[in-house]
């Protein structure tokens, strides 16, 4: 709850002297990352800087919309498997022309994908996602001679802005060098843009009327709000967010396949949502971040890892219900609301 | 002079006649107290002319044109806005936002993007403006989950009112507030609908309420009129005091 008081806008919110320092501090740590930690660690970094964009896209419905889908791996996978055909029929290795191709993409998915399910709510609408995220995820996996089935497609180390910035096998021959390195300072421009314009999103009068149809959709509708209209807009974004992650995610990887269009892999991204705090901005961010690492925690620690991270993210989840950042939050204000001895 | 005719308008719902073959003219500037037991289609009628649902049969002229098929949204366009029986608020957000976004919308801006909405200076001095003239300036920051009952409804009449409508439904204003509040909302809400003269359809089982307040009542039974009169000639009649009052009008008096 917000107390009475004078009225501090979300913009003089954020522009606070200790969130500025807050927020530069955590740049400066992130431009630092590559000079500091292993080769291994900051590609981790990496992952969850995309993983990151990934659920900053899906909350803009989950959190902002009001709208939970578990089709989401329908935008990231089209995002990935567009820049492999890009690869593979055009032999086009920038990554510039892989953003847009896959951002383009993934907003076409989301087109056809958005125009069935906004017209649905709650469970219709999720399950209606996924049904038809697993219509695209079926098609990798038979259409084999375009997508490569169940073996994929490679996507070798791209070309950074134009060529300016040579890939792995053109000035350095150590790929991983190019991705620890050069590529990380891509993907972290582009995480910060990214972030930047979600920020800008949220806090605009769209952002705004999202927000009142997530609270209230017929009251929004009755003060002028064109309710399916705006879900199909915050669903176009949405799907752009996270087919432009699953475009940075693929050079990462070195190789697509129809596993990041399966249904578990948008119950990742929810995973991740939730598990920073799907009612904070940062929330999913964090969320991105944390359970990157303790998925490559668990499968370097245990065979079992999928019931290692399962039950650490179930008792997390109960643990904190307002995700890692609102639990955070929360400490913070009664951590301030205490009488000082 | 009129401002919405309503012509032999009726819905049903299944087997039930919610609103039977009602005409009805609104008055420009008028205050109209629309009055009725439990299910005499008083809610039904008003959902009908904001179109939160489409009538059977009849038609709806507003300001000289016929809005009987029009949506919901082009509805609010002409100048019909309209409050809630049951609060209908949006929650999460701040007092301020409530109002702010009901102007974003009318401005035709929540469409925009790549603004910050808490830039807009006009919209935010306009939506401090409502929230004053509605008495509700010190909550402007607080959620609109987080305040009493009386202020959220308050709050819901002044979303209504931002829209800057020619006509405001008004649909229970005082139910689920206490005694001692009911006259100080309806107090601030006239006064704010008077001064801006706006034509306002209040639908009150608080009697004291609707016969204080209204130019003009009409009484409603069983999806159908009644009544029509002021206010006087309403708590004269012997039918209207029969079946809505539960009471027998004293001639002697």
């Amino acid at each position: 709850m917000r107390i009475a008081g004078p009225i501090t806008s979300a913009t003089q919110a954020l522009l606070t002297p200790g969130r500025v320092i807050g927020v530069a501090l955590g740049l400066l740590v992130l431009l630092l990352f590559p000079k500091v930690l292993p080769p291994f660690e900051t590609l981790q970094v990496s992952y969850g800087l995309i993983f990151g964009i990934a659920a900053l896209g899906f909350n803009l419905l989950l959190g902002y919309t009001g709208l939970l889908s578990f089709g989401h791996s329908a935008f990231f996978g089209t995002g990935a498997y567009v820049a492999a055909f890009l690869v593979k029929y055009w032999e086009i290795r920038s990554m510039e022309a892989f953003i847009v191709a896959g951002v383009l993409g993934s907003l076409a998915v989301a087109a056809i994908i958005g125009a069935v399910c906004v017209r649905y709510t709650r469970i219709f609408f999720g399950i209606l996602a996924l049904a038809l995220s697993q219509v695209l995820w079926s098609l990798a996996l038979k259409l084999f001679w375009v997508t490569g089935g169940t073996d994929g497609l490679r996507v070798p180390t791209p070309t950074l802005l134009g060529g300016i910035v040579s890939d792995a096998l053109g000035v350095s021959a150590d790929k991983t060098e190019f991705l620890a390195h050069r590529y990380y300072y891509y993907v972290l421009v582009v995480f910060v843009l990214s972030t930047a314009v979600m920020w800008v999103i949220v806090h605009s009068p769209f952002g705004k009327a999202l927000q009142a149809i997530r609270d209230n959709e017929v009251r929004a509708e009755f003060v002028g709000v064109q309710v399916r209209r705006y879900r199909y807009v915050a669903f176009l974004v949405s799907g752009a967010f996270t087919g432009l992650a699953g475009t940075l995610w693929v050079p990462l990887n070195g190789l697509t396949t129809p596993d990041v269009l399966y249904w578990p892999f948008s119950g990742r991204i929810v995973f991740m949502a939730v598990l920073g705090g799907f009612r904070t901005f940062w929330g999913p961010i964090v969320g991105g971040f944390v359970y990157n690492y303790l998925e490559v925690w668990a499968v370097g620690t245990t065979v079992y890892w999928q019931l290692v991270l399962g039950v650490i993210l179930v008792a997390l989840v109960l643990a904190m219900p307002t995700g890692l950042v609102g639990t955070a939050g929360q400490l913070v204000t009664r951590l301030r609301g205490r009488p000082r001895p | 002079m009129s401002l919405l005719e309503i012509r032999n308008i009726s819905k049903s719902f299944g087997s039930n006649r919610a609103v039977d073959d009602v005409s009805l003219t609104v008055q420009k500037g008028e205050f109209l107290g629309l009055i009725g037991s439990n299910g005499a289609g008083k809610t039904t009628l008003v959902n009908l002319i904001s179109g939160f649902f489409p009538a059977d049969r009849g038609a709806l002229v507003f300001d000289g044109r016929d809005i009987t098929r029009q949506s919901v949204n082009e509805r609010i366009r002409v100048g019909i806005a309209r409050s809630f029986q049951l609060v209908n608020l949006f929650d999460h957000l701040t007092v301020l936002d409530n109002v702010a976004l009901t102007i974003f919308s009318r401005q035709g801006k929540t469409r925009w993007l790549w603004t910050l909405a808490d830039r807009d200076g006009a919209v935010r001095d306009e939506a401090v403006t409502v929230l004053g003239q509605f008495g509700m300036g010190p909550k402007a920051g607080m959620l609109a989950g987080a305040i009493s009952q009386g202020e959220r409804k308050l709050l819901d009449v002044a979303v209504a009112y931002a829209l800057r409508p020619k006509l405001l439904f008004l649909d229970e204003p005082t139910s689920g507030v206490s005694t001692r509040e009911k006259a100080p909302i309806m107090d601030t809400i006239t006064a704010v609908v008077r001064a801006e003269g706006i034509t306002a359809v209040v639908i009150e089982h608080d009697m004291d309420i609707v016969f204080r307040y209204s130019d003009r009542i009409v009484a409603m039974h069983q999806g159908a009129i009644l009544a029509s009169g002021t206010p006087e000639e309403i708590r004269r009649n012997e039918q209207v005091a029969m079946t809505l009052l539960g009471t027998h009008v004293n001639h002697a008096g």
